[in-house]
């Protein structure tokens, strides 16, 4: 029986002690009418030399395609250092550091972590992760509705430019608590959120502007103009940021006048692989003045009985295991090992390092962008500045082209039709610092390949 | 003189123009220009030390903690089984590691057949009808399980039914859930022998009942036995019954939440399903639902196309799930988490699965005889242990000034992590001890070895369990100053 | 045995009430909840001028394992509050019905007070509880 140690002598020694005859006897509080027989749909045990072949040849299956796409999961190369540490049974394996002095190795990381995050975002506090940037998002305009004494309405500016699956979880989590999200156009030519698009909504009470730095399409924000303009009409900011553009964009602590209220983001371009979608771990910060509305856990810096510093968790009064149902929020377990990971990763780049990564990702997406748009029928759809990922039109739908290039093991990028049927034949490619020349020149003939095909096709007559 | 910390900070390694060079890319001749007004202005003061002091660093970290991997863990509620390294293996095979999640369909199947076997599994050991994998922790779970629940009566018409019931003694995130989701909890006391006041229940459900929010076995640890009885009572009044899973580990292949009457479940695969606590997270909280709240499952969820009809797997979106109470994640959920819990489930297999809650029980219901032979008083002693079960040192404390706490601190020394504490609130001074199915009598034995020189200690030397624990890197903290003198972040300008 | 001064009135839900010679009342929580809480590290006072229903929570005082609800013993329109705890919350623990006070109402109906406890009888809910 995998990982159950009993021996037949144990059972029995076992048995005698608690004074029953047999393992059912223990059940026998059970009624019986619940018990049931064989489990059925669950089929019989492997060994582990039996599961790792059948996850290896699942694992083949999907294969190792080239990878262009972006929209919130990006990929960064790991230094080996990272999962190497945090793959420790010591951090692997370890509970919520509850009983501090037995978790001085977690408390600690996350207390480093803390203060990585309040560095790189220019903010006074940090909590010890959520679960994601779109959870992240929805819980900072939960906390803005806390936060702000002078604001009713719970009315969120939510601009459209903002990752379509953050808006969509911030709709999902936050509509059975009242609050109204408001969306906000972008100018169609730069990709922008315009100041004049906010206008309609001055002289009402709104409780906080959320600004996603780059946004989704990658197109660099106004920020400070944003903010003067939210926090001139009373509302808080709302940051959502890409950590890795931190390094060379201004921290969402200094925007405008005032700064951001609340920063959150996704932390997973710090040192987590994009692994089919997760686990990452979404970061939060605020201003001290809101530390008590933050929600998720939060190390604090104290000393034991003989002076000696250490850390502890603290604020957990906030926290649902002491407040219940007048808690910040509900959430208990977070996001640990990844931000481990995290912590590790800036450990190693330092600020230097990881404006060598920004510079790296901004310049081969250019080159990327200026090689497809090479071909004829694709072309840049949104002229603002960006950062590391790229609006392309092309002159047909974008599905079967990526699905065409997917055959030759290119994964193209994101097809903006379903969210954004505006920008017509629209796909969102990025290029990260692990994309060589050689990647994008294959990326480059392949679209030639797959746009020329079908090209040949429509002059031998037939319809695209 | 003060007192130096263990490990210094990352930060005090640090010397200016130090840093793990070989991990940077190349410098761009030409960096692309970001105007000017954007700029960042000023760096980021982050660490700049070698990789070698990182490495040892965080390594000397680690050698700080408690692990399931070093220290026997018998925390109730949170069922520390061992985490096979076969799960984190495989999980981290590279071509699941480097997949996006947006990759197309045709580079998707290997892990999409992983979900889609993960959600049959989980449906058929809980008596379910549908499961959705995304929600990202058992908090994450109950959150999609009452919202769902109210989405359900907003669909028949019925807006009044705001109230869901939660025993007193149930964990803190159900009353937090039940008003995230903009409703109010109601209380509902469990009588002494720790099932449910069936009278206060009955008074309590009426027409604003949205549902109940039970665990089973409960946060006392034992089996809720008239668990058919309270289902009848919510099911009459037009409530939905939610199960939070917390304890699954107990009646894995025993008894199924679907059996039991339940219309919502959340699953903790951290916990039953043996994937990494990680320090705090992360965790995966499924869903399963029963028929009447098919529609309302969160997004995604993934299908099994018919035969001849596209690629074999596929996510379900907006289109083909309208109702969905809607997205609940970035993208699609701890995928890596759900990948090691797939791997668990199918080392355990049928057989192995059956097994978890009898070896769970057994291993339970030793230690408390153990600890009452020893000299210990369980709280629910007429009943039989589930998984779990509760020791209350009520007397303890009163007769030598002793707490619960005090207990736990000094279990540390021992080499031991403490029980939980102080949890479920209902029993003062209580330890809640869940050994779980993989440890061996001897560790129980150890176990209940450490706790009989404790007992011991409360009588003739009081103060070694007041002051403990002794031989950990710290002594006890003082947690009243980390809230009152808040340093939650290193300031870079000082030391 | 906790301390229960005697010229005071109390509230089932552990506050205390003082009535002052302007008309005003003081109110604070007593020595039963000060011990019961523990050390307390923070405590939030309503705004000036906000207007109070008898049960109304009022203010929150946290400690390192509970933050409590205060909840406003008497209908009334807060008019002082007791800035000191900003900086020293432990006031409360060490002085509950002096310098310890949380705020001070102007009640809106006078036979509000009448509904409060005596010493004895809020002493034996506190015995109880």
């Amino acid at each position: 029986m995998p990982f159950i140690p009993h021996t037949a002598a144990d059972v029995q020694e076992m048995l005698a002690t608690i004074g029953a005859p047999d393992i059912e006897a223990l059940f026998d509080e059970i009624p019986a009418e619940l018990r049931i027989g064989a489990l059925e749909g669950v089929p019989a045990g492997l060994n582990e030399l039996e599961v790792m072949q059948l996850m290896q040849a699942r694992a083949r299956q999907d294969g190792r395609p080239l990878n262009f796409i972006g929209a919130g999961a990006y990929e960064h190369h790991i230094p080996a250092a990272v999962w190497s540490i945090v793959s420790r049974g010591e951090f692997y394996s370890a509970y919520t550091p509850y009983q501090a002095e037995a978790s001085q190795g977690t408390l600690q990381t996350i207390y480093e972590y803390q203060s990585m995050i309040t560095a790189l975002t220019g903010m006074a506090v940090a909590n010890a992760s959520l679960y994601d940037a779109a959870t992240a998002v929805a819980e900072a305009c939960l906390m803005a509705v806390r936060a702000h004494r002078k604001s009713a309405s719970a009315r969120i500016l939510m601009p459209a430019a903002v990752h379509p699956h953050y808006r969509a979880v911030t709709q999902a989590s936050t509509g059975g608590q009242g609050l109204e999200l408001r969306a906000i156009a972008y100018d169609a030519a730069s990709g922008r959120t315009a100041v004049e698009a906010l206008a309609a909504s001055a002289g009402q009470d709104i409780t906080a502007l959320v600004i996603q730095q780059p946004n989704f399409f990658g197109v660099l924000e106004d920020v400070d103009a944003l903010t003067d303009w939210a926090h001139a009409h009373g509302a808080l900011v709302i940051a959502v940021v890409n950590p890795i553009s931190l390094a060379l964009l201004e921290a969402p602590g200094r925007w405008g006048q005032r700064g951001a209220d609340i920063v959150v983001g996704d932390g997973q371009p710090l040192g987590c692989p994009l692994s089919s979608g997760g686990p990452y771990f979404g970061f939060m910060a605020t201003r001290m003045e809101l530390v008590r509305q933050m929600p998720g856990r939060i190390v604090g810096r104290t000393v034991d009985l003989d002076g000696r510093p250490g850390f502890t968790l603290t604020l957990q009064a906030r926290e649902q295991h002491i407040r219940r149902g007048k808690a910040t929020s509900n959430i208990c377990t977070n996001q640990g090992l990844l931000m481990v990971a995290g912590t590790i990763y800036l450990s190693l780049m330092g600020a230097a390092g990881l404006e060598r990564v920004a510079e790296a990702c901004m310049s081969r997406t250019a080159e990327l962008v200026a090689a497809l748009t090479r071909l004829p029928g694709v072309r840049t759809a949104l002229s603002g500045a960006r950062f590391h990922e790229a609006v392309l039109c092309l002159d047909r739908p974008v599905a079967p082209v990526l699905e065409a290039l997917a055959a030759r093991g290119i994964e193209g990028g994101y097809d903006l039709t379903g969210h954004y049927p505006e920008l017509g034949p629209a796909l969102l490619v990025c290029a990260t610092e692990c994309r060589s020349a050689a990647d994008i020149a294959a990326y480059a003939a392949a679209l030639q390949d797959v746009l020329g095909a079908a090209r040949g096709a429509r002059a031998a007559g037939a319809k695209p | 003189m003060n007192l130096p910390l263990c490990e210094p900070l990352i930060f005090d390694y640090g010397r200016s123009g130090r840093g793990a060079h070989g991990q940077w890319p190349a410098a761009e001749a030409a960096p692309p220009p970001v105007p000017a007004r954007l700029r960042r202005k000023s760096r980021a003061a982050l660490p700049e030390v070698s990789e070698l002091d990182v490495v040892r660093h965080y390594t000397r970290l680690s050698q700080l903690n408690f692990s399931i991997d070093t220290h026997f863990y018998p925390l109730g509620s949170c069922t520390m089984k061992y985490n096979p390294r076969a799960c984190n293996a495989a999980a981290m095979l590279p071509e699941f590691l480097g997949r996006h999640p947006l990759a197309s369909p045709r580079h998707s199947q290997g892990f999409l057949a992983c979900m889609y076997e993960l959600q049959e599994m989980l449906m058929n050991l809980t008596g379910m009808r549908g499961v959705a994998l995304t929600p990202m922790a058992g908090a994450h779970g109950e959150f999609a399980g009452v919202a769902m629940i109210r989405a359900y009566h907003r669909a028949r018409g019925d807006l009044v039914r705001n109230e869901i019931i939660v025993p007193t003694a149930a964990h803190g995130t159900n009353p937090a859930t039940a008003t995230m989701c903009g409703c109010v909890a109601r209380e509902v006391g469990v009588g002494p022998d720790g099932d449910v006041d069936l009278e206060a229940l009955r008074a309590a459900v009426g027409p604003k009942t949205a549902g109940i929010m039970l665990t089973n076995p409960s946060t006392l640890g034992v089996f809720e036995r008239r668990i058919a009885e309270v289902a009848r009572i919510v099911h009459e009044s037009g409530g939905l019954l939610y199960y939070d899973g917390a304890n699954l580990n107990a009646i894995l292949g025993k008894v199924r939440p679907g059996d039991m009457g339940f219309d919502v479940i959340h699953m903790n695969l951290h916990k039953t399903f043996s994937t990494p606590h990680g320090g705090g997270g992360p965790g995966a909280g499924a869903v399963g639902v029963g028929p009447r709240l098919l529609p309302f499952l969160p997004l995604p969820v993934v299908a099994r196309s018919a035969a001849g009809e596209g690629p074999g797997y596929r996510w379900l979106t907006e289109a083909d799930l309208p109702q969905s109470i809607g997205r609940l994640t970035g993208f699609n959920g701890n995928a890596g988490v759900l990948l090691r819990a797939y791997v668990y489930m199918r080392m355990l297999g049928r057989e192995g699965m059956g097994r978890v809650g009898e070896y769970a029980t057994l291993n339970s219901n030793y230690l408390m005889a153990r600890l009452r032979q020893v000299g210990f008083v369980p709280a629910y002693a007429q009943r039989r242990a589930s998984h779990e079960f509760i020791l209350t040192l009520k007397s303890l404390a009163q007769q030598q000034g002793v707490t619960a706490m005090d207990v736990a601190k000094r279990l540390l020394d021992f080499g031991f992590h403490a029980p939980t504490t102080y949890f479920p609130l209902l029993v003062p001074e209580c330890l809640l001890i869940e050994p779980t199915e993989t440890e061996s009598k001897e560790t129980l034995d150890a176990f209940a070895a450490a706790m009989a020189e404790i007992l011991r200690e409360a009588a003739s030397e009081p103060e070694t369990l007041r002051t403990a624990p002794h031989r950990m890197p710290v002594r006890r903290l003082d947690d009243v100053r980390a809230a009152r003198e808040l340093d939650l972040a290193r300031r870079p300008d000082s030391a | 045995m906790s301390n229960v001064p005697a010229d005071l009135k109390y509230a089932r839900s552990h506050e205390w009430v003082r009535e002052l010679a302007d008309g005003t009342v003081e109110v604070g929580i007593s020595d039963h909840a000060q011990h019961a809480l523990g050390d307390l590290v923070f405590v939030e006072v309503p705004a000036p001028g906000r207007e109070l229903q008898q049960g109304d929570a009022c203010a929150v005082v946290e400690s390192v394992k509970a933050a409590s609800d205060v909840y406003a013993p008497i209908a009334g329109t807060v008019i002082a509050v007791n800035d000191a705890l900003a900086k020293t919350p432990e006031l409360i623990n060490q002085d509950p019905y002096g310098a310890g006070w949380i705020l001070r109402l102007r009640p809106s109906g006078a036979a509000a007070a009448a509904q409060l406890l005596n010493a004895d009888s809020y002493a034996a809910v506190a015995e109880a509880g």
